[in-house]
Order: C-alpha cells, then structure tokens, then sequence
C-alpha cells in the first residue's frame, strides 16, 4: 500500500515542480509536429519507407557492422565493438588517456546517458562538459535529461536563471530572459569547445557502406564538437546503422517534423570521419593540418543483441528516438519524463529501451503510466507500436511480481496463466467481467457495498481503488436480459447484425445499448445480441497477455458463425472495437484477426454506412425548434488512431447538429487508469486539461463514445454524457 | 533547375535570397557580406571573392569576422535547404563560426526535393566529397524556454543564387 502512495506522492511533486513547463512544452511541440506532418504529403509513404529499412538493417546487423568497420578504417578510423557499457566507458577512456587529454566537450546523445560516460571519465579524473544548452543545464543541476530531444523541458526559463545564478559567481544576476540565458551558456560552452583535447557526438544514424554519421541539430554544437578538437569520439548504438547513402532520405524528411515539429533542423550534417577540415588552434591562434585528426566510432550493443532476438522488443530498435511519442503522450504532458522514464529513457517507447538494455525494474514504474491510448502511434515515423511494447513488458513485469496479503480475496479470479503473485489491483481490473458477472447477481447489494466506506476501504487497501473514485452501478437489468425479453422488432431486415454487448454496456449502461438496438432497427436493421465474452481489453491493458488471448480466442468463436453468416459485428465501446480491429493481430493467427478485423464497426460508422447507402433516417432524433443543436463531442482515444471517429462527427452534422470536438485527445480515464488510486491525480490533471479545451458547456449537449471518457466527463461536468447514439435514437 | 525550383527554393529559404549573375556576383556579395568577412574560394567561373574576404583566416580571424562565405554543392528547393561540403579548406568552420553565413549557389545545382537531393548527394559521395552540412536557416535552440536564434552556429544565413551558372 505504501508503495501505491509514494507513487502517488512523487508524481505528485512532480506535477507540481515540473508539471507546468513539461505540458507548455511538450503540447506546444505536438501541435506543432501535427501541423507539420498535415502540410506533408509523403508522410506515409515515408514512414512505410523508414519502417522497411530498419526492419532489414536490423535483420543484417552483424553484416552491417562487418562492413561499417571496413569503411570507417578505410577512412583512416577506427571502430570499436562494446559489448557493455563498461566496456564502452574503458574504450573512451583509453582513446582520452592514449591522446593525452584533460577536457571532453560532448554534443547530446542518450547513448551516452545509457552508459554514464560523464560520471566514468569524470571518476577518471577528466573533465566533461555538455555542450547542448539543454544538456548543459541538467549537468549543472546534477539531473537526468527529463526527455529523449528536449532534456531540460522540464525547466522555466526562470529556473534555469536560478540555477545559473546559484552556480556562478556573476556580477550581476540573471533574469529568465531566454535570449540572455542563451547568450550566456554559449558563451561558457564556446570556450570549453575551443580549449577540448577531444570532441565526443553520437550519431542519429551511421552509414555502413561509407562509415558516414548523420547527426541532426539546430544549435549547431554537435558540429563544432566533432571539427574543433582534433579527436572525435562518436558512440552510436549498434541499430543506428543503416546499409546506404540513400537510406537516409527518407529519415532526413522526418525526423524534425515528427520530432520538433520542424520541416528539418537548421543542421543536417553527413560527416564521414576523420574530416578534411583543418583543424584550428585557437590557443597557437594557427590551423593545423587534418591528418592529425583520429577518429573513433564506438559501437555500443549493451543488451541490443538480445533485443534482436526478441519477437516483441525488436522494433524498439527501429526508434529514431524523435520523442513524439512522448509529446503525443497526455501522461507524459502531465509528469514529464522524470516521471514517466527509467534510469536512462524516457516515455512511451522508454520502457522497450529500458527492459532492452537495463532491466525490467527500470522499466516497472513507468510502465503503468502507459494505457495504451495508442495516441502515439500515428506518430511514430517508424511505425512501432508502442502500445504494444508497454503491454509485453508489463506483461514481464507481472511475471516477476511477489504474493500479497490480500490474495485469499481473489483466489480463482485468476486464470492460471498469470502468476500467482499478481498484483491485485491488475487483477480487479483484469477480470472486470468475472466481477461484473457476481456483482449483478445482486445489483443493489453490490452497489450498495461499492459505495459504502467500509466497501471503498476494502477496495482501496486491497486493489488500490481510489475512494475518490465512485465505481460503475450495476444496472438493475442486463442489456441481454432486455433485449432477450423484448427480442427483435424488424421482420423484414436489410440486413442482420450482431451488437457486441460490452461488459459495461450489459452490465452497467445498458442505455446505450437500447440506444443502439433503437437506431439501427429504424434503419431496417435486424439485432442481434449473442452472449460474447469480454474483448480481452481488461486483462490486455493489465499486461495480462495470455488471459487477453484466451478472450480473443474465446470472442472469435463466439462471433466466428455470425460473420459467416453475413452478420456485420457493431460495436458501441471503441476500447472494444480498438482490440477487434487492432490488437487481436498479436492474440490470434492472422486470418482470424483479418478476419474479425473486416467485419466490426464502429456504431456511428456503421449509421454512417447505412444512411450513406440510402437507409431512410427520418425517425432518428434530430434538433427540434428549441435550440438544442448544439453538441460539444469528445473521442474516444483509440478511435481516434483508427479514424472512425469523424463518422459520429459526420452523421450528426449531416442530422442538423452543431457539432464542435475537443482537440484534446484523452481524457485522463483511460480504463481502469483514473480509478487507481496511485494515478487518480495524473488522471484528473489530464482531465483538466480537456475541460479546459472544451470550456463551458452550457446550452449544448455532451457526449462521448467512450465509456472511461464519459465516466471522466461525467465528474468534471458535473451530469450524466450519453453517446452520440443516445443523442439520435428514435423517441 | 527549373525555373519554378527556383522560385521555390527562394521562397522556402529562411534568410535572404540574392538572385544574381556571374558578371553582377560582386556586387551582391557585397551586398551580404559585412566586414570582416572570411571564405573559402568558390568553384564558379568568373566568380571569385575578393578582398577584403579573408580566404585563408588563422583561428582568431574565424572568430572575429561578422561573415563567413562558402560555396554550397546543392540547393533544395522545397527545403530552402543548402547542403555545405566541408572540405580542406575549412568551409565547415568558416560557415559555423561566423555570425553570418552567406552560402554561394549555382541556379543549376538548385534540384526540386530530398529524394533528387539524395542522388546527387550520392554521386557526390562516390566522388570523394564526402561529408556535406544540410543547412537550412540560422542555428537555433528552445531550450531556453522560447526559440533563439544564434546559438553556436550562425545567427543570420544568406543565399546568393547565381542565375547563369
Ligand atoms: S518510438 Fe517512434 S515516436 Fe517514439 S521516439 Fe522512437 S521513433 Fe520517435
């Protein structure tokens, strides 16, 4: 229990130390990178592009390497394979002790964060100064980069003023002007620069065949630490190779547009090392000649080759490490990357480096800050999917939990796949069908225990419900059971379709879902509702991967004779909807995820499709005289990734409603997420923010698709947020 | 070249742009250079820097000097791009150092976008000139928490284009 509450209280003094910079800067890059990928037509392309040549330059590595060290001492360098980070720390140290050096000037790379270089070579006696202003700052405070591209975001500019103040003996104090805080770390850095035995960049890619380092920049450091100096030191991964040239392009084209929102970075350089540059002397005040120059690529693995092997972490070899997963990230604008990182990485993807080249307890705290939104995908130049990442390794994480005093509580709850130890917070939500099934045997008296204190307590100390929190009440009758009494009103159907009931509309609202049955029979629909288990969204976004893939398995089976049927599957809950259509390809064979993945529909879509094609929509709800119109509608998350969402937007324009959206693209639920109680602040500070999006919402209806959104909605508003389907239901 | 790469190439660059001719080329290097200036001699017929353009600086010359000239091997035009080759006579430093970088570009280096760039970039490399900047505006950070420009690099870029070559 005290764990839950260290958690809570340290994201808490971060939300409150670092929470403001973190969320001006991070949404401000995301809009931006937004803008810029809108404006470019090739986006897609590119990415599909970018995404084959590191899949096949990962799968070539070892020839990769083979070649790269060939062309690098064909070059008159020398490449050196580390193994480990100790190993890549005594390979600088040597080439540092071989040149005779005293001061290392570095350009930013979180390759070299990984393996401390700073604190090894300072140990050893040398100096080492950063020479990214963003870096620099952090090195002054003694701090980890709080962001894969933007290390110091987390830091007004007043802050820094401090810290530079408090650091120098200066005549006069600075003030929080960023063009004289500029002015004066450039100032400082450009002399370290100029006196440096040895300049050491990483690289953001390397060029097999050429031995050429791609290193993109604005501020310009990157490419006077690797030409001042007569030595340049780069420390690359082992998966920035890439075969050719021509490779790059497409890299070149997106990395700034998803990254900072740059159509390119004022610095693209292509060196191939040791540089015909002269190499100036600015203490003899003469250039020297550049075949004194050495050059040195170290190449890290540090737990890479083991990620090649692994079917799920593999493509976090493809990161570009752009950090727009985590700008795109509502958990990461909330706490920064202090908060949602490891030792080393941060944000969405920082957790598939973490487990990569530390260790699962370096991924473990900040893995619970993903829920699986998938917001960041459609960002990702490379296509990973992070989501994916985080629910295989917190999957790992639970396979190392410990027992837990309350474990008695939930005997058989858990399928045995899952380890005994599982935290039980996971199991709740993991199971939410199990208890949704118990719990409605009795509804009043589950509703009852639910909202009594010592329920809340029993919740709380046991699964880490936050109190503050009112759990869903159960429906007094099941979706199922109103329906199986009522029982299909069409005789003459177009066509025939299953309505997935979802845990929470059976169970829980089945307004909605007697909303649903409404519409699409008075669009000549005939419904029906088969008992369907749970998607497996509950135990997948636990991590429980092998009790998710049962309910895949099991939902398959369920759904597999309608479609062969003819019957089109619709689907009210996009969390839902999101596992049929995108998830399952991990839980099943393929032609079983294809094939679920064709035949379900968003309910707003499927309307859609229905009027588009002619239905006759005259009995739907449409604004009367009255003035209500008006609708202020916030997505769901995950339509939003697979673009369904517009379709609710679209049929209720075309019903005369007045429709505007939220442009904040969470609403701080997601899922069980917003009941934890560890997380119940992040959640509510996420929240926020789309209340202040939408603004007041006075003489308009407000809806949401999504059953966390409107259940968020409902406490920040105030009063009950249908769906959109409710809205347009036949009275 | 095209005539509408040109025209967008000069649009995108973020700096001034100074359309010229080899036989007018002075004049508008004069026009973006201020004194003291450094260079690294450009490779146009009936082009060339005169004095008082330092084409040969020492290091406290670089440091000193308000502009830098160098010649650049390709300009991009949906980019605004110049691509820098940084060769032995010390075009990397004397673009990076200088307040003011003015990039000399022949209209018929001027290629549509990245992908034509890349080819080219491609012969280039196979021909030895192996280590090109992509430059595009002044050096720039936000870490301070606003954007500034003129961090290490340049403050100021300017393009001249050389119409006729
Ligand atoms: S996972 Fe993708 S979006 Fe995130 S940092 Fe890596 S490349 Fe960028």
């Amino acid at each position: 229990m005290s764990s839950r509450r260290d958690t809570a209280e340290r994201l808490r003094r971060l939300m409150a130390t670092e929470g403001d910079a973190v969320a001006q800067n991070t949404r401000t890059v995301n809009q931006l990178s937004d803008y810029a990928i809108q404006r470019f037509d090739d986006y897609e392309d590119l990415r599909d592009a970018a995404r084959e040549i590191k899949e096949s330059a990962i799968a070539n590595l070892p020839d990769l390497i083979d070649e790269v060290t060939e062309a690098v001492e064909a070059n008159g360098g020398q490449v050196h394979v580390a193994q480990t980070a100790d190993d890549a720390n005594r390979i600088v140290e040597s080439i540092m002790a071989d040149r005779d050096a005293e001061k290392l000037v570095k350009s930013k790379s979180m390759t070299t964060e990984e393996i401390d270089v700073n604190d090894h070579l300072e140990a050893g006696g040398y100096e080492v100064v950063e020479t990214d202003l963003g870096e620099y700052v952090i090195q002054l405070a003694d701090e980890a980069p709080s962001h894969l591209i933007g290390p110091a975001m987390h830091r007004s500019p007043e802050d820094i003023a401090d810290l530079f103040n408090s650091e120098f003996d200066l005549d006069e104090d600075l003030s929080g002007d960023p063009n004289e805080l500029t002015e004066f770390a450039r100032e400082r850095v450009g002399k370290h620069i100029r006196e440096a035995d040895v300049g050491m960049t990483g690289a953001n890619f390397v060029v097999a065949e050429s031995g050429t380092l791609m290193l993109v920049t604005n501020e310009g450091n990157a490419r006077k630490t690797a030409v001042t100096p007569d030595t340049h030191v780069a420390v690359a991964g082992i998966e920035k190779l890439v075969p050719s040239l021509a490779d790059l392009q497409p890299f070149t084209e997106l990395i700034a547009r998803t990254g900072t929102g740059q159509d390119i970075t004022s610095y693209v350089s292509l060196l191939t090392p040791p540089v015909d540059t002269p190499i100036p002397d600015f203490e003899a005040d003469e250039m020297r000649s550049a075949d004194d120059r050495e050059f040195h690529l170290v190449l890290l693995d540090n737990g890479r080759m083991g990620m090649r092997e692994d079917d799920d972490l593999r493509e976090t070899l493809y990161c570009i490490r752009c950090g727009a997963c985590s700008n795109a990230c509502s958990n990461f604008q909330a706490v920064g990357g202090h908060g949602f990182g490891g030792e080393t990485y941060t944000g969405g993807i920082g957790t598939g480096w973490e487990a990569g080249v530390h260790d699962l307890q370096s991924a473990d705290e900040m893995n619970d800050l993903c829920t699986g939104c998938s917001r960041c995908e459609p960002k990702c130049p490379v296509e990973i999917d992070i989501p994916w990442v985080n629910t295989v390794v917190r999957d790992r994480i639970n396979h190392q939990g410990e027992g837990d005093d309350f474990e008695f509580l939930v005997e058989g709850l858990t399928p045995d796949e899952e380890p005994a130890g599982l935290d039980l917070q996971k199991r709740l939500f993991g199971n939410v069908e199990t208890l949704a099934k118990v719990g409605s045997l009795a509804p009043g008296l589950s509703n009852a225990v639910a909202g009594s204190r010592p329920g809340k307590w029993v919740l709380e100390q046991a699964f880490g419900v936050d109190p503050r929190r009112d759990l869903p009440e159960f429906a007094d009758e099941t979706l199922r059971e109103w329906y199986g009494a009522r029982g299909a009103q069409v005789t003459d159907p177009d066509r025939d379709v299953v309505l997935y009931p979802d845990v929470y509309t059976d169970y829980f609202d089945p307004g909605r879902g007697k909303a649903a049955v409404r519409v699409l029979e008075s669009l000549g629909v005939r419904v029906h509702i088969p008992a369907v288990p749970e998607s497996g969204r509950a135990p997948f976004s636990q991590g429980m991967i092998e009790t998710a893939r049962e309910q895949a398995e099991a939902v398959h089976g369920a759904l597999v004779t309608h479609i062969d049927d003819g019957r089109d599957v619709v689907v009210i809950e996009p969390s839902d909807l999101a596992m049929f259509r995108r998830d399952y390809e991990h839980l099943l064979p393929e032609r079983s995820a294809e094939r679920l993945a064709e035949n379900t529909y968003d309910v707003m879509e499927y309307v859609f499709g229905l009027l588009d094609n002619g239905a006759d929509g005259d009995a739907l709800d449409v604004p009367g005289d009255d003035g209500d119109a008006g609708v202020a509608y916030h997505s769901h998350c995950q339509q939003r990734t697979m673009g369904v969402d517009e379709y609710t937007e679209t049929v209720l324009s075309d019903l005369g409603y007045s429709v505007r959206t939220s442009d904040v693209e969470c609403c701080g639920m997601a899922g069980s997420f917003g009941y934890k109680s560890e997380y119940y602040e992040v959640s509510m500070d996420v929240g926020k923010h789309l209340h202040d999006d939408l603004g007041a919402v006075e003489d308009e209806r407000l809806v949401a698709s999504g059953t966390s959104c409107q259940e968020q909605l409902d406490v920040l508003y105030e009063r009950g947020v249908p769906h959109p389907v409710e809205l347009i239901a036949p009275r | 070249m095209s005539s509408e790469s040109l025209s967008t190439f000069e649009s995108s660059v973020p700096g001034a742009v100074h359309r010229t001719t080899a036989a007018d080329a002075d004049a508008a290097l004069a026009e973006a250079i201020e004194d003291p200036a450094v260079g690294t001699a450009l490779p146009y017929d009936d082009v060339s820097l005169s004095e008082p353009v330092d084409t040969d600086p020492s290091p406290s010359a670089l440091e000193s000097a308000a502009t830098g000239v160098t010649p650049a091997a390709l300009g991009i035009a949906d980019y605004g791009t110049v691509t820098i080759p940084s060769g032995g006579a010390g075009d990397e430093l004397v673009s990076l150092y200088t307040p003011r970088h003015v990039a000399v570009v022949a209209a018929s280096d001027v290629v549509p976008d990245m992908p034509t760039a890349y080819e080219r970039l491609g012969e280039d490399f196979a021909a030895g000139m192996d280590t090109q900047i992509l430059a595009t505006g002044p050096s720039a950070t936000a870490d301070m928490g606003t954007l500034v420009q003129g961090v290490h690099g340049p403050s100021e870029t300017h393009v001249v284009v050389l119409e006729d070559r």
